[in-house]
C-alpha cells in the first residue's frame, strides 16, 4: 500500500514562491483585522444600545458570524453576492468573509471586555475632575486593552488560518492557493501541503510568542 | 462653604434624601452616621454632582452643584472624595494612581506631578510603594493610596464614603490614623462612617441620618452622651 515516494526537492524548489503566497496571507489576514476590530467595535457599541433597530442588525451580525462556518461567510461574500450582480475578486471575498467573521468575534470579546470594568472606575475618574470620555479613555480603554489583547492575537491567528479557505472561491496568489496551483501542476500534494502546513505553523506560532511577549512588556500589573 | 438646602433625592420610587439641610464651615470635620439605607452615603454623591437631585440647591463656596451652567469637572477638583470600594486603577503604579489627574485634569508637569505624588504618598506613609501596582498593596494601603490620590488635587473639601468598611479589622487603624491626621491639618472633611470612636474622637460635629431625615446634629458630647431623639438613642445602643 505504500508505494509513494517522497520528492522533497521540488517542494523546497518552490519555496520562494510559497512565501511569497505567505506574504498575501499575512497582508490579508492584517487587513481582515484592521477592518474586523473596527467593525467589531460598532457591533459592541451598537448591541449595548437602547435602541432595537441598532440592536438587532448588530445581534444578526453576530449570530451568524460565530454560528456558520467561516467558508460559508466566504462563500457568500463571492458566490451569494454575485446571486444579486455584486462581484467581488477572490481576494475581496475572502477579506470581506473574514472580517465579517473577525468582527463577530471580536465585538464579543470588546463587550465582555468592557462588562469587566466596573462602573466605579469612571466614577473614580470622575471624582478627580475627569470628563467622562477622558476617564474612559486614561482609565478604562487600558484595561479594556489588557482583557481584549491576548484574546484578539488568537483571532489574528485563526485569520491566518481561515485565509487558506480563499481556495475555494479562486484565490490563486496566498499559501493555500500557491500551493493548491503547484500540487495541480505536480501532483506531489504531501509535500507541498506538509511544507505550506509547516510555514503556516511557523507564522501561527511566532504570532502568539510576539504577542505574549507584547503582553509581557506592555501589561505589567 | 457648603450649603445643603432642603434637597431631596429619588432612586425611581424610593426616596432616599427627605429634605436635608446642612451647612459644613471651612475646617470643619462632620461625621454621619446612621444605619444603612439611610440615606447618608447618597448625600455625598450628591455633593460633588455624581448623583443628581430632585429639589433642594447644594451650594459649594457659592456655587450651586446641581446648576446647568456649573461645570462639575472644575467644581470636583476642589471637592476630593473618597470612596468604600478604593477604585484604585490598577493598571497604574501608585505613583501614576496619584499623578494621573495631576497632568490630565490640572495639567502639570510629569516632574511636578511626581513630586506632588510622592509627598503626598508619603504622607500617608505609601512612601516605599510609588512603583508598586495596586493589586501587590492590601486593601488598607489601597485605601491610603486613594487619599493620597485625593488629597493630591490640593481639594478645599473632602468627602470620606465609609473609608473603613470594605477593610479587614485590622487595617482599620491604619485609615483612620491617616483621617485624624487630616483633621488635625484643619483639612474640612464630611464622613460618612460607621467608627463611632472615630467620629467622637475626631469630629467636631455629628449628624444622626435616619429613613432620609437628618434626626439629629449636635457636638460629638452631645450627640453620643445626651441624645435627644429616640432614633439616635436606638441606633447607638445598637451599635454599641
Amino acid at each position: 500500500m505504500f508505494n509513494y515516494t517522497f520528492q522533497w526537492r521540488q517542494a523546497f524548489r518552490a519555496l520562494p514562491e510559497m512565501l511569497d503566497g505567505a506574504l498575501v496571507t499575512l497582508q490579508i489576514a492584517v487587513l481582515s483585522m484592521l477592518i474586523g476590530m473596527t467593525f467589531a467595535v460598532i457591533l459592541a457599541v451598537a448591541r449595548n444600545s437602547a435602541s432595537r433597530w441598532l440592536r438587532a442588525p448588530a445581534t444578526a451580525w453576530v449570530e451568524v458570524a460565530r454560528n456558520t462556518p467561516a467558508l460559508f461567510q466566504i462563500y457568500m461574500a463571492h458566490f451569494g453576492l454575485g446571486s444579486f450582480g455584486i462581484y467581488l475578486s477572490p481576494f475581496a471575498a475572502l477579506l470581506a468573509g473574514i472580517a465579517f467573521n473577525n468582527a463577530g468575534y471580536l465585538s464579543e470579546t470588546f463587550r465582555g471586555a468592557l462588562r469587566a470594568i466596573p462602573d466605579t472606575q469612571i466614577r473614580a475618574g470622575r471624582s478627580l475632575g475627569m470628563g467622562q470620555a477622558q476617564a474612559f479613555r486614561l482609565i478604562v480603554m487600558p484595561q479594556m486593552l489588557r482583557i481584549s489583547f491576548l484574546p484578539t492575537m488568537n483571532q489574528t491567528v485563526w485569520a491566518i488560518l481561515m485565509t487558506s479557505l480563499g481556495v475555494t472561491v479562486g484565490m490563486n496568489t496566498d499559501l493555500a492557493g500557491v500551493t493548491q496551483d503547484l500540487n495541480a501542476r505536480s501532483f506531489r500534494t504531501f509535500e507541498f501541503f506538509a511544507l505550506a502546513a509547516v510555514i503556516y505553523y511557523v507564522i501561527a506560532k511566532a504570532v502568539m510568542l510576539a504577542s505574549r511577549l507584547a503582553a509581557w512588556r506592555m501589561f505589567r500589573y | 462653604m457648603i450649603e445643603i438646602e432642603n434637597v431631596h433625592k429619588s432612586f425611581g420610587a424610593l426616596e432616599v434624601l427627605k429634605g436635608i439641610d446642612l451647612t459644613v464651615e471651612k475646617g470643619e470635620v462632620v461625621s454621619v452616621i446612621g444605619g444603612s439605607g439611610s440615606g447618608k452615603s447618597t448625600l455625598l454623591t450628591c455633593i460633588n454632582g455624581l448623583e443628581p437631585i430632585n429639589t433642594g440647591r447644594i451650594v459649594v463656596d457659592g456655587t450651586e452643584v446641581h446648576a446647568a451652567s456649573t461645570d462639575l469637572n472644575r467644581l470636583r477638583r476642589k471637592i476630593g472624595i473618597v470612596f468604600q470600594q478604593f477604585n484604585a486603577f490598577p493598571h497604574l503604579t501608585v505613583l501614576e494612581n496619584v499623578t494621573l489627574a495631576l497632568r490630565k485634569v490640572l495639567g502639570k508637569s510629569r516632574g511636578e506631578a511626581e513630586e506632588i505624588a510622592a509627598r503626598q504618598l508619603g504622607h500617608v506613609g505609601l512612601g516605599d510603594k510609588l512603583k508598586v501596582y495596586p493589586g501587590r498593596l492590601s486593601g488598607g494601603q489601597q485605601q491610603r493610596m486613594a487619599i493620597a490620590r485625593a488629597l493630591a488635587m490640593s481639594p478645599d473639601y473632602i468627602l470620606f464614603d465609609e473609608v473603613t468598611s470594605a477593610l479587614d479589622p485590622q487595617l482599620v487603624g491604619e485609615v483612620l490614623d491617616t483621617l485624624k491626621l487630616l483633621a488635625e491639618e484643619g483639612m474640612t472633611m464630611i464622613c460618612v462612617t460607621h467608627e463611632m470612636n472615630f467620629a467622637r474622637d475626631v469630629s467636631h460635629r455629628v449628624a444622626f441620618f435616619h429613613k432620609g431625615v437628618m434626626a439629629e446634629i449636635g457636638a460629638p458630647d452631645q450627640i453620643f452622651g445626651a441624645p435627644e431623639r429616640p432614633e439616635t438613642r436606638e441606633f447607638l445602643s445598637n451599635v454599641r
